[in-house]
């Protein structure tokens, strides 16, 4: 077992966790944050991205003890007393269906507007190619994304 | 799934890490980025028993300005590079290669030794560097050595790096002046891998292409140089023509896989197109 310091969502946490422990479970079984899904085995799907020092990572491809030392923002962590401008741009243009691969789409979507606060919609698609979405056929996933920019999201 | 039991140490130097590698045996890996050894270990294809986290070595990260060349460590970050100044200036197809690598979320993690290092040969960057003419570096417990990328590629995952060895940078000679290049990826999907990718450096000496540099991706078990268009290319006149016809070459000597993203023919006729886009790119035309 490795002792880890991590920073959840703004909570800090110290935990004994076993090395081959990758941090996706460790946020949804020790911290419970189930609101990171798995989507895939092979880390393609993008479902359980979140912010690693304010980058988007794959949770599901980096160990719990990677991210020891670490401030980890998850999809818990982004509304703030009411709906990130994100979560709110992403139920007003429908860019959800089953609502799966959502998580991640606002967590890489969040990154994405960080470095480039005014894309252009091949900008927003290449900045989500990620993040796979069986449902929405992405249209509306984008079309939310370039709303949360025009309102001025920025983090 | 859950990866199999191992061990994990994160140590504080490279001489550390090469101890640890050492002491673990046959059984010991390095993890860098980890975006494609933790896949393989979630499948359970790999069951190492110990992992060497380099990660954390601030001694493995960055690029400097080394005259003629620039020394890359190797932890440097796919995001890293896309960004770097230096890289933009002076070796400016591996910024355009990395940027065709996987999404946002796996360049911020990946790193360009653990790229070349895991011996990928569908992978962007063991060709981008073959076709670079690079330098790469390792130390192990004899201490350091120099392998050109053409003799460090030796089969399909494999390199020429020893199990007790770590790769510690990689050199790239600056382009001087007159050189274009460009990286020409097909591939299904945004993020999937190439079908076929071509790498191609070309200096111009006013009408024509003095000089030529050529490397495939995904054209067999290893990354390599294509040969016969490059000496086709030296000397051509710079029109689509020329070198469109350089470029009918690219497939000699290649044994490129069938696999369900193409057939061996189909791949050849993807190196053959990608390389006269690429080599004509390459040459402002
Ligand atoms: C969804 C997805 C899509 C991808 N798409 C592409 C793509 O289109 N093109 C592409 O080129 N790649 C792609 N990749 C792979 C990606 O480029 C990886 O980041 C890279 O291949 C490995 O770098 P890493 O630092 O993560 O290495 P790790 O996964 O940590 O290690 C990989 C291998 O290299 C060894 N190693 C690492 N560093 C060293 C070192 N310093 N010394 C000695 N050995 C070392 C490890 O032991 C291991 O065997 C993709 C990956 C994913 C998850
Ligand atoms: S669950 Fe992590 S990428 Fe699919
Ligand atoms: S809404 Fe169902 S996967 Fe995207």
């Amino acid at each position: 077992m490795a002792e880890i310091t991590v920073t959840v969502d703004g909570v800090n946490y110290e935990d004994h966790v076993e090395p081959r422990m990758l941090l996706v479970h460790y946020l949804r079984e020790i911290v419970g944050k189930t609101g990171t899904p798995i989507g895939c085995d092979t880390s393609n799907c993008g479902a359980c991205t979140v912010l690693m020092d304010g980058q988007s990572v794959k949770s599901c491809a980096v160990l719990a003890v990677q991210a020891d030392g670490t401030q980890i923002t998850t999809i818990e962590g982004m509304a703030n007393g009411a709906l990130h401008p994100l979560q709110r741009a992403f139920h007003e243009e429908h860019a959800l269906q089953c609502g799966y691969c959502t998580p991640g789409m606002i967590m890489a979507a969040s990154d994405l507007l960080r470095e480039n606060p005014h894309p252009t919609d091949t900008e927003i698609r290449e900045g989500l190619e990620g993040n796979l979405c069986r449902c929405t056929g992405y249209e509306n996933i984008v079309r939310a994304v370039r709303r949360a920019a025009q309102a001025g999201v920025s983090e | 799934m859950i990866p199999a039991k191992f061990e994990y140490v994160r140590p504080g130097s490279v001489d550390e890490a090469i101890r640890a590698l050492a002491d673990g045996g046959d059984d010991a890996k390095v993890i860098a980025g980890g975006q494609s050894l933790l896949p393989l270990l979630r499948l359970r294809l790999a069951y190492p028993e110990l992992l060497v986290d380099v990660g954390g070595l601030d001694e493995l990260r960055g690029v400097t300005d080394a005259g003629d060349a620039l020394v890359i460590g190797a932890r440097t970050t796919h995001y890293q590079l896309v960004h770097d100044p230096l890289v933009a200036e002076h070796c400016g197809l591996l910024a355009e290669a990395t940027e065709t690598v996987a999404d946002p979320a796996v360049r911020h993690r990946g790193t360009l030794g653990g790229a070349l290092a895991h011996g990928d040969p569908a992978g962007d960057l063991p060709a981008v560097v073959l076709a670079l003419d690079a330098t790469l570096i390792a130390r192990g417990p004899g201490g350091e050595r120099e392998i050109p990328a053409a003799d460090f590629f030796v089969d399909y995952l494999t390199t020429s790096l020893q199990p007790e060895e770590i790769l510690t940078a990689i050199r790239i000679p600056k382009l001087g002046p007159g050189w274009g290049y460009r990286y020409e990826k097909f591939h299904r999907t945004a993020q999937s891998w190439a079908t076929v990718g071509v790498a191609a450096l070309t200096r111009r000496d006013n009408g024509s292409v003095a000089e030529a540099r050529i490397g495939l991706t995904n054209m067999g078990t290893v990354p390599v140089r294509a040969r016969a268009a490059e000496d086709a290319a030296a000397g051509a006149a710079a029109s689509r023509e020329a070198l469109r016809a350089a470029a009918d070459r690219a497939d000699e000597g290649t044994n490129p896989p069938a696999d369900l993203h193409g057939a061996a023919d189909y791949r050849r006729h993807l190196a053959r197109v990608l390389t006269g886009r690429a080599l004509a790119a390459a040459a402002g035309l």
